[in-house]
């Protein structure tokens, strides 16, 4: 019972020692605004809040399922072959390493203020887990396995369809779960940079107006969107690959 | 009788990055049609890889394989094989990973989907052979290791391959279970009249199910002494415990130690 509310129990307890914090020290709301002060906002400006939100939900999605359409193929190919694998290795672990809000000033050229950069920032800084889960999940086929299966006169291609692409569901469904947290990261990174909505743009438009408690509205509403996003592919990925965590084959290892 | 694999002065080296190692050199093996062959000798000297010889999984560097007359130039594409570790699929139920092979083995490929019925009949027949009646519908992680490795087995024979391959089947079992399921391999052999090559190091096992015991020593591999076991069919598990079977066992014994030494 206890360890069912605990979540809900540490929350509304972090809510209580940031609000008591404020007002005991007498930290300016300019500084940061006490959680009663956020709601507030968060009520005042509940139309532009929830227009924002929808904006950069849905922009995150698009870009969410680019990448997971893009990742899943780009996965396949690379565990298809030990030679594709080599080659794009380094140039993929080189694009991961370039920091992707270097990026959007280069994608606002290209594509101008608006959506378009924000999805795409979404999908580069998103897909990489994917593929990189993907193609793990192809790489750490039981040889033993393949041999039974060849020596059957099963095709590469059976043996993908058979094993291959089936094994890597665990591995699939447990990267979206960290893909789905980047995407957002991608999507307000570009919104905060260059955009006229969504949820990045309105807390670079507060900050500028020194309107704390809305920034901090805003930065809540970010937390509970990609909660939510969180908790529907954690739950997709334990009802699709039951067998995954109940079986000694486990897909973290 | 026809010889159903015959191994002709066979050798393998694995190019490694440190060089190459030579796994077998030299190695001849012939195995009759229906024989139960089995292959002992120390771990590392090159048993898995006389596996991938036969099967055509891994070509010789010189030296022919011919299984049923015919030379190995790929994948054999119909030997049966099963391993120390079960590895059945955990995305399907144990019926689901029996029929596997004939999803890829013509022609049950082609008639795969129309005889759907038919096949989970005979899925059916062959797990209840070896214990497992009414267990189709069970997930392999719902079973003990015994009975995977019973699943593994009807896996490998459901295609009623004329070679079946064993490579070490057993060891990851318990001294009981194990017990039981020679006996369950006993049986199918006996119905099912397929040829066998059993890899193992357990010499008891060996003794027990084989027609004729290969020795092999290590570095490089190859075949030092070939054992006809000339006890009488079916052999009952009390046959262990009689002096004649355990002098086999002495004798295998005593070549091992002495190529381990060597």
């Amino acid at each position: 019972m206890i360890e069912k509310l605990s979540p809900w129990l540490f929350t509304i307890g972090l809510f209580v020692i940031w609000e008591a914090a404020c007002r005991i020290f007498h930290i300016d709301k300019f500084i940061l605004p006490t959680p009663s002060e956020t709601f507030a906002a968060m009520a005042q400006y509940w139309w532009p809040l929830t227009r924002h939100s929808l904006v950069t939900l849905w922009t995150t999605m698009a870009g969410f399922a680019i990448a997971v359409a893009f990742g899943i193929v780009l996965g396949l190919v690379v565990g298809w072959s030990r030679t594709i694998y080599r080659g794009l290795y380094p140039v993929m672990i080189g694009f991961n390493c370039i920091p992707k809000v270097a990026v959007v000033p280069i994608l606002i050229m290209w594509f101008g203020i608006g959506e378009v950069p924000a999805i795409l920032t979404a999908f580069l800084i998103s897909f990489f887990p994917i593929v990189v889960n993907v193609a793990t999940g192809l790489a750490t086929m039981e040889p033993e396995l393949e041999d039974v299966l060849r020596a059957l006169g099963a095709s590469k291609m059976d043996i993908m369809l058979k094993v291959g692409i089936p094994r890597t569901q665990p591995y699939l469904f447990g990267s979206l779960k960290v893909a789905i947290t980047l995407a957002f990261v991608g999507t307000v990174v570009s919104e905060t940079v260059g955009a006229n909505a969504g949820l990045g743009y309105q807390i670079a438009l507060a900050g500028s107006n020194f309107q704390m408690p809305l920034v901090f509205a805003a930065l809540l509403l970010l937390a509970v969107e990609g909660i939510a996003m969180y908790a529907v592919f954690a739950y997709i990925e334990v009802h699709f690959t039951r067998w995954a965590f109940r079986s000694s084959m486990s897909a973290a290892a | 009788m026809s010889t159903s694999v015959d191994i002709g002065n066979v050798t393998l080296t694995y190019r490694g990055a440190s060089g190459g190692v030579l796994a077998l050199r030299g190695t001849s093996l012939n195995v009759r049609r229906g024989e139960f062959a089995a292959v002992v000798g120390p771990s590392g000297c090159g048993k898995s890889s006389l596996m991938k010889l036969v099967t055509g999984l891994v070509p010789p560097d010189s030296g022919d394989i011919t299984i049923f007359g015919d030379k190995v130039r790929g994948p054999v594409k119909i030997a049966g094989m099963a391993f120390q570790n079960p590895n059945l699929l955990p995305w399907r139920k144990v019926i689901d990973n029996v029929l596997l092979p004939l999803e890829i083995v013509e022609p049950h490929r082609r008639r795969f989907r129309q005889h759907k019925a038919e096949y989970r009949d005979k899925s059916n027949a062959l797990l209840k052979t070896v214990g497992l009646d009414g267990f189709g519908e069970r997930y392999p992680w719902e079973l003990s290791g015994g009975m995977q490795q019973r699943v593994s087995l009807c896996r490998a024979l459901i295609h009623e391959p004329a070679l079946l391959m064993l490579d070490e089947p057993f060891a990851a079992l318990d001294a009981f279970t194990r017990e039981e399921l020679w006996c369950v391999l006993r049986d199918l052999w006996q119905k099912l009249a397929f040829t066998v090559i059993l890899v193992t190091h357990d010499l008891r096992e060996a003794a027990f199910l084989a027609d004729n015991i290969h020795v092999m020593c290590a570095r490089p591999g190859r075949i030092v002494m070939t054992k006809m076991v000339e006890l009488p069919r079916p052999r009952d598990l009390d046959i262990c415990y009689e002096p004649r079977f355990t002098d086999i066992v002495h004798e295998l014994r005593g070549k091992i130690a002495e190529v381990r030494k060597a």
